[in-house]
């Protein structure tokens, strides 16, 4: 009877981290804002809000996703076997190989969906926030419920600073900026600005 | 191949990779891992010598392999001769340089998934002897060097008042630390600097 207490008081308390740690990977420790990772996307494909809208629900499905996969192929089958070397080829077949699948999975059951998301989901394979997501969980040593926190809420951060950004973007579209700082210039500008927004969320958790 | 052209397409192939065709300015490629190690002079230093080494070899493996690569699995085949080199590159910083490996963290694996390398692959190694797809990717790797450099600077400089480690004469004394240069916005704000420094320049070039 203890035992199951204590067992069930450890899983409360997993999930509670798992809580906490979706919540640091969206505001506190944005994978985009602080760990500049997934930028090449994040500048091409800021235009419009519903492009971006798109994008960005298919990083979090992807992301949450993978860094499930990649924590079991990880802990039960890399450390197991000692081949904790292999684990960039591991994760980045798993990643390509998952996309693949979900694009055959969605074009089957889904055509209108597979337009509108068509172009993204191939593009997902080479978002370095995927594999950056990945290998932060695995060098913080993450459990697996607090990894489905951490993909999840990385996911949605980074939805949520790419569709803030082409929101921006189709504002300041009339504006005069000077020639050299057009395009990508302007948007990093933005982005830092972003990013000062979001160390303001520092210190919130702990 | 002939000495002559080979010579000729060398020089062109340098110039591009260091500023007609630079990885950043021109073709916005490979900013994902340029901001986060920018905050210190060394850290940048490895990152950057890693990524031109597998940016050469890769190209040159890609190129010295084209004949026999399918084209339906090149994708596959590129990306698995990048993770090899960066593999590569893992173990030997773990083995002796076990501080900077962690203190890069999960940046050198990100190395696969930056689009310079896969980029230069696609784009020159593919249709090119492999002497000269090392040499692009090379200076392709170092045109980004030399960015990434200036950033790390600045940012040291401004932010921590250090040079490399070295505290500098008057920025560790008299100079405000600018603290915003060393967090995330301060890598934001340095680079859309360049790029529009650069790029302005840039334009003043095609109207000459």
């Amino acid at each position: 009877m203890i035992l199951l207490a204590a067992n069930t008081s450890s899983i409360g308390s997993e999930v509670w981290m798992a809580v906490v740690t979706c919540f640091a990977a969206i505001f506190t420790q944005n994978i985009l804002l602080s760990y500049f990772l997934g930028m090449c996307s994040f500048v091409s494909v800021s235009r419009e809000v519903k492009t971006a809208v798109g994008l960005g629900a298919a990083v979090v499905f992807v992301m949450t996703a993978t860094t499930i996969l990649n924590w079991m192929a990880y802990w039960w089958v890399l450390v197991p076997l000692n081949l904790e070397f292999y684990m960039y080829i591991l994760f980045i077949i798993i990643i390509a190989a998952f996309v693949q699948l979900i694009e055959m999975i969605i074009d089957r059951y889904s055509p209108s969906l597979y337009q509108s998301l068509g172009i993204f989901l191939p593009l997902i394979t080479v978002n370095c926030a995927i594999l950056g997501a990945v290998l932060w969980m695995v060098i913080r040593e993450y459990s697996l419920i607090v990894t489905v926190g951490f993909g999840f809420g990385s996911g949605v951060g980074w939805m949520m600073a790419i569709v803030a950004m082409a929101g921006i973007r189709q504002r300041i579209d009339e504006s005069k900026i000077p020639a050299g700082l057009r395009g990508p210039g302007i948007t990093l500008i933005i982005a830092g600005i972003m990013a000062l927004a979001f160390v303001g969320f520092t210190g919130v958790l702990q | 191949m002939n000495g002559q052209t080979a010579t000729k397409t060398t020089n062109q192939i340098i110039l591009d990779g260091l500023w007609h065709d630079n990885p950043i300015f021109r073709q916005i490629l490979g900013i994902c891992s340029t901001l986060a190690v920018t905050n210190n002079v060394i850290n940048t230093a490895v990152m950057c010598i890693s990524l031109s080494l597998v940016t050469a070899l890769s190209a040159a493996t890609v190129s010295a392999m084209k004949d026999w690569t399918p084209k339906t699995v090149r994708m596959m085949v590129q990306v698995l001769i990048i993770a090899f080199y960066v593999i590569i590159v893992d173990i030997l910083l773990r083995a002796y340089w076990p501080d900077m490996s962690r203190s890069l963290g999960p940046y050198v694996g990100l190395i696969i998934t930056n689009c310079i390398v896969m980029g230069r692959c696609e784009a020159f190694a593919q249709s090119n002897r492999p002497w000269p797809s090392f040499l692009d990717g090379l200076f392709n790797g170092l045109g980004y060097s030399v960015i990434l450099l200036v950033i790390a600077a600045i940012r040291e400089v401004m932010g921590m008042g250090t040079l490399a480690g070295y505290p500098l004469p008057y920025f560790s004394t008299q100079w405000d630390k600018w603290v915003i240069m060393v967090m995330p916005p301060g890598a934001f704000f340095v680079l859309a600097c360049l790029l529009w420094v650069c790029r302005s320049i840039g334009v003043k070039e095609k109207k000459a």
